[in-house]
């Protein structure tokens, strides 16, 4: 029990960071299973921040109620930018959610309510452990639900054939933005969770590489099955920790490490490290490749 | 009424006019063929009665729907479904969940009661699950149920689209090609499913190149060369029609020449 908590008291903030990292790959796992890439991802999750974050510091609501204003902000805000952005296909969404992306960070930096490029300072730190791992061992159940539901039928075919799917009478823009908006509340939930957890945000906190590395838990754990982003988000987030305990200082070479676990996933495990533990999935990608 | 009816549809592509001025009517409960050589605008006309193509000019009307103003989503709705003849199935489902997929508007699959384990939901799965079973069967695939759709054979695949466009439970069935690629034994499996789906009261239009199916297996044939309608009529009305042999092969050498 020492040993526990004394492993606790050093590595208490990796593992409240390891959950919110896995929480943000969940809520991009949402669009990923309709085959929607967007890199809008981090902004919700700046939107539910910041939103959160001024309920709490300016106007002092409770610490339940903030989260929900901030999910339930960026649900609306992914409900706009959703309706006219999913006719894009393809890379096309993805420029034009990373564009959404830059457009949020910027405001956030020039705004005056979001304290400017040195963010939002004085957040009461409420957000606990075990609050983190709650919500994330919730939001897998939902996922792991929806997808048996008609809406997930809905989605993985839309992402298997969406002209087939027409055909069979899924309605294809509802059902993506629907997606959309559920990755966005997410995304926004697990932003004001941060914020809560830090004291402050700042729009770094937000960039591009965070919506790229969210893209890279997913690919890195699989995205066929509601525990990939949770293990890709896992394994990297502590890849840096493990590496200073073997005596190596990650920091420099970590997006190197990152490329090169990457690179080795796609070529070896097409279907992410959660093939490693589904039978079907592992013995299919050997009867692609015989 | 039950009767599809095609009014004077147009469709242009650029400056080649696709289709021009076509009508006809496919009764209910009949298999309608629809044939002509390559290029003649079948798979178009099919494209445009399942919503995936607008028509420039024209009206085409089922059970008292204007189709050209219904969305894609909405012609399943109203019973119809279709194949494709570049076969889009969805490659990585089995052969099962492709037909469960396809039962996306003849099953409810609610998120709440899934949420809350309850025992409908368990039993709605199960229930959709058999009848996927059953679905399979009737196009002679239910033993390869748990094959990934992309590991089937050309023919076995046509198959499975067929079967999933079925889960729909349609009134009327599109279907581009249904026997192209397949060996004969296996193309007359599926014509003894259509007579059956006929019998059952489906209204089936068909699109095939293969003759000797399109003659045993149609009681109506649409013929169409160069985007307009040759004859519509019994197969041997259009075996005898001189327009379509010619269409078909060449003009004839002039009696007095």
């Amino acid at each position: 029990m020492e040993h526990l908590l004394q492993f606790y008291a050093i590595y208490g903030s990796v593992i409240n960071f390891i959950g919110i990292n896995a929480l943000m790959a969940l809520s991009l796992n949402v669009t990923l299973s309709a085959g929607m890439l967007s890199l809008g991802n981090a902004a919700f999750a700046a939107i539910g921040g910041y939103t959160a974050g001024i309920l709490s510091l300016h106007f002092k609501l409770p610490y339940v109620v903030s989260l929900a204003g901030g999910t339930f902000a960026a649900g609306l805000v992914g409900l706009v930018i959703g309706l006219p952005v999913l006719r894009l296909r393809g890379v096309f969404l993805a420029m034009a959610t990373l564009a959404f992306g830059e457009m949020v960070r910027l405001a956030a930096v020039n705004l005056n309510v979001t304290g400017g490029a040195e963010g939002l300072t004085g957040i009461p730190n409420v957000t606990t452990t075990w609050m983190i791992y709650l919500v994330l061992a919730a939001a897998a159940y939902f996922l792991a639900v929806l997808r048996r539901s008609r809406l997930g039928w809905g989605l993985i075919s839309i992402r298997e054939d969406e002209t087939a799917a027409g055909s069979l009478g899924i309605r294809i823009t509802y059902y993506k933005v629907v997606a959309f908006v559920i990755g966005a509340m997410l995304a926004g939930l697990a932003g004001g969770m941060y914020a809560h957890l830090n004291y402050l945000i700042t729009p770094r906190d937000y960039g591009f590489f965070i919506a790229v590395d969210l893209l890279i838990y997913n690919i890195v754990g699989g995205i066929g099955v509601w525990y990939g982003p949770i293990l890709g988000a896992v394994m990297l987030t502590a890849l840096p920790e493990v590496l200073r305990g073997i005596g190596v200082t990650a920091g420099p070479i970590r997006l190197g490490i990152n490329g090169l676990i990457l690179l080795l996933v796609i070529l070896f495990l097409p279907n992410g490290l959660a093939s490693l533990f589904s039978r079907r999935q592992r013995s299919d990608a050997k009867v692609e490749a015989g | 009424m039950n009767r599809l009816s095609i009014e004077g549809v147009s469709r242009n592509f650029g400056g080649v006019r696709a289709l021009d001025d076509v009508s006809f009517v496919v009764e209910p409960g009949t298999i309608h063929g629809l044939i002509g050589p390559n290029g003649a605008g079948k798979t178009t006309l099919i494209n445009i009665l399942s919503g995936l193509l607008p028509p420039n000019t024209g009206r085409m009307s089922y059970k008292n729907c204007d189709l050209h103003r219904l969305a894609v989503y909405q012609m399943a709705a109203i019973g119809i479904a279709r194949t494709f003849q570049n076969i889009r199935l969805f490659p990585h489902m089995t052969c099962l969940e492709n037909v469960e997929a396809g039962q996306h508007l003849t099953s409810r699959r609610s998120l709440l009661p899934r949420l809350l384990q309850l025992p409908s939901a368990r039993r709605e799965d199960r229930q959709l699950h058999e009848r996927a079973m059953q679905t399979l069967d009737r196009v002679g695939l239910a033993d390869k149920a748990y094959y990934q759709s992309r590991n089937l054979s050309y023919g076995e695949r046509r198959r499975l689209e067929i079967a999933r466009a079925l889960a729909l439970n349609p009134s009327l069935l599109l279907l581009d090609e249904p026997v192209a690629g397949m060996r004969q034994g296996e193309a007359s499996v599926v014509a003894d499913l259509l007579r059956t789906l006929c019998r059952e009261g489906t209204t089936i239009l068909l699109i095939e190149h293969n003759m000797s199916f399109v003659m045993s297996l149609c009681s109506r044939i649409t013929v169409l060369d160069f985007g307009r309608v040759l004859t519509t009529g019994s197969p041997a009305e259009v075996r005898a029609c001189h327009e379509v042999i010619e269409a078909y092969l060449g003009a004839g050498v002039p009696h007095h020449a």
